[in-house]
């Protein structure tokens, strides 16, 4: 690789390749970003029963029976304990592995 | 390196705001399941006020509050907590973290509510301890 600061013999600065790519992918963003359902609209692609290919979408099922199954009002909660409990774990688990490695890099031995 | 200097008015402001940081994130923690918040955010909370202690008044005072060698072990405490949980839910024939079977004789709703609090109990204590603990670590004897 090229440092960025060094001009490449004979050709465009590394630099101003970068900025023109990244300008592209901005301008990129840009336009999909209009094409973005609304917040709550309930015609959405990731709010409906059924997705385009027929299999059963999990949001739906969320907002009608949290309640029910967890009889917990809070239904971010209850999908974050509940539902997705697997996931949360993990991020505990991941949050500790942090603190650990802090442990053994950072912490000095006492003789 | 700049030595620690305490500063009286600090000190005292700090020691007045600090329970009530502590009692809003027992709030958090224990009220997830009606308002905006959970483990993470009452976590986070609670290591706020312990750490807020530990820059005003030194790491000298501040173990007294909370021991620095406590850290790592209740960062795992949590995790055993939310792994304990699940398993019991295992043990007592359901799939595991599946709330519904742990043994404590209510209906599946309530005990899905419970098991989310022990969770979320769970996820508290390693929070909190985890950045008091990584705190410490950064911070390592510089301080008086």
């Amino acid at each position: 690789m090229w440092p960025l600061s060094i001009k490449r013999p004979g050709g465009v600065p590394i630099k101003v390749i970068i900025a023109f790519f990244l300008l592209i992918f901005c301008g990129l963003l840009i336009y999909v970003s209009a094409t973005l359902p609304l917040r709550g609209d309930s015609l959405a692609p990731m709010h409906r029963d059924q997705s385009a290919v027929g299999s059963p979408g999990a949001s739906a099922y969320y907002i009608r029976n949290a309640f029910r199954d967890t009889a917990t009002p809070n239904m971010v909660t209850a999908i974050l304990a509940d539902y997705r409990g697997y996931d949360t774990l993990g991020e505990e688990t991941v949050i500790l592995t942090a603190g650990l490695i802090c442990y053994l890099l950072l912490r000095k031995k006492e003789r | 390196m700049r030595r620690f200097r305490r500063n009286i008015i600090i000190l005292m402001v700090s020691k007045m705001v600090a329970p009530y940081i502590m009692l809003f994130a027992f709030y958090v923690i224990f009220h997830g399941h009606l308002s905006p918040g959970g483990g993470f955010q009452g976590g986070t909370l609670l290591s706020a006020a312990i750490l807020l202690m530990r820059l005003t008044a030194g790491i000298k005072l501040g173990e007294r509050q909370f021991k620095r060698i406590l850290g790592t072990p209740l960062g795992s405490l949590g995790v055993l907590i939310y792994f304990g949980v699940g398993f019991l839910a295992l043990l007592w024939g359901g799939e595991f973290l599946n709330y519904a079977y742990l043994p404590f004789g209510l209906t599946p709703e309530k005990l899905r509510y419970l098991g989310i609090l022990l969770v979320e109990i769970g996820v508290g204590i390693a929070v909190a301890a985890i950045l008091v603990s990584i705190y410490d670590d950064l911070l390592e004897h510089n301080n008086e």
